[in-house]
């Protein structure tokens, strides 16, 4: 399966970016294969509102089953919710650590929105 | 005519100089309080309710019956009112519409219809049985600031009065413009301190473009300062009307009493005020 991170660099080992709406960019990771790709954010970066609208749009295309990032807020929960992904909040670790916890089922599944919008 | 009575910052004294140039020209003046996200001109004035009717702006409502997925009303969203949420279909989120009716447009299947929503209201009352208030109240949770704004102002006039005074919102942002557009002259309330310096400063950079005659009322002025008065000197703009710092003001401000009430002798500038208003809107469209 597919997992998206939230993040600000473009490796296994860069840090979660724990903001979601307006975060720079995504990291895609295929669980079985390894591989992954980056997927840049910019225009949401500097959108004047309904990042987190977008980003969970974003994240939609990408075919990701599960997210994991920092926080989410009404919006974006209720599209990616709506849309079936699943969304792990965590710490700014390394992803490589975080694919780790998410596999051996040591993340948290968020079940509502954890933060107010425009967080 | 319309005067707007503006400020860049807030709590310099545009509702107490718009309440009190009302009251003191209550015979040939009308007041509308476009402060709309917290109107308050009502409570310094005894009103006699009119009437109340809602001000409403119009979002999508969509069929899901008729919703093809195609995402076209997504891509024409420039607020990110609309999200595709994979097999749940299209989600409609209205606190971020800015009713622009693009969606709908786009639409090729009808699935999205234009319907109405409440945003705020607009309250007219008298003042004195003759003297009319408009006030704009935006409802809660809404933001659409501008929108009700000009609601207000397009309020027709009932009766035709010489004066149509606009308490504007602070700031120089989308509501103090929709405030002050289409105004024949604004008079600009500024405080003797720097931060009201500053904000007039600002205020003034707005109207320059707008290329809106104005007027400076000095509000809070005391002995020892004189930045305002030095800048208006300087720049050659008008400084019309000067009112002091005073213990008594405010304490009558506190206990729901105007300017005019804690300075009676004030009655006959304000009237001034508006006359020569008048004055420059006739000048002004003789050049």
């Amino acid at each position: 399966m597919k997992i998206a991170f939230s993040t600000s660099g473009n490796t296994l080992e860069s840090l979660l970016d724990t903001r979601f709406g307006r975060c720079s960019q995504f990291l895609i990771l295929d669980t079985e294969t390894k591989d992954y790709e980056i997927l840049e954010n910019t225009q949401n970066l500097n959108s004047v509102q309904g990042a987190g609208i977008q980003s969970a749009q974003t994240v939609l295309k990408t075919g990701a089953e599960a997210l994991v990032t920092g926080h989410c807020g009404p919006k974006a929960f209720k599209v990616l919710h709506a849309a079936g992904i699943a969304i792990y909040l965590a710490e700014n670790r390394p992803i490589h650590d975080l694919a780790e916890a998410f596999a051996a089922g040591k993340l948290a599944l968020l079940t509502d929105a954890d933060v107010e919008g425009h967080w | 005519m319309q005067i707007a009575i503006a400020s860049g910052k807030g709590g310099t004294g545009k509702t107490s100089l718009a309440v009190s140039l009302f009251l003191a020209n209550a015979d040939r003046s009308r007041l509308l309080d476009c402060d709309v996200e917290e109107p308050n001109c009502h409570l310094f004035l005894k009103t006699r309710f009119v009437s109340r009717s809602s001000v409403e702006r119009r979002i999508p409502l969509l069929n899901p019956d008729l919703c093809k997925h195609c995402g076209k009303c997504v891509e024409a969203c420039q607020f990110n009112a609309l999200a595709e949420a994979g097999k749940a279909g299209i989600l409609v989120f209205e606190e971020l519409c800015h009713s622009c009716g693009g969606c709908s447009l786009v639409c090729p299947t009808g699935a999205l219809q234009e319907t109405p929503l409440k945003m705020g209201a607009i309250t007219r009352a008298l003042v004195a049985e003759k003297a009319e208030l408009i006030t704009g109240a935006l409802a809660i949770g809404h933001t659409e600031t501008p929108t009700l704004i000009r609601a207000v102002k397009k309020k027709q006039p009932d009766p035709e009065v010489e004066f149509t005074l606009i308490d504007a919102p602070p700031g120089t942002a989308c509501a103090f413009a929709t405030a002050v557009e289409h105004a024949d002259f604004v008079l600009l309330v500024a405080e003797e301190t720097p931060f009201g310096l500053h904000d007039l400063k600002l205020t003034l950079k707005a109207l320059q473009k707008k290329g809106l005659p104005f007027a400076v009322i000095l509000n809070r002025m005391r002995p020892g300062f004189s930045s305002v008065q030095e800048f208006c000197k300087e720049k050659n703009y008008p400084l019309w009307l000067q009112i002091p710092e005073s213990r008594d003001i405010a304490g009558t401000y506190a206990r729901g009493g105007t300017l005019l009430d804690a300075m009676p002798e004030l009655q006959e500038s304000l009237r001034l005020l508006l006359d020569k208003c008048a004055e420059e809107l006739l000048c002004n469209r003789r050049n």
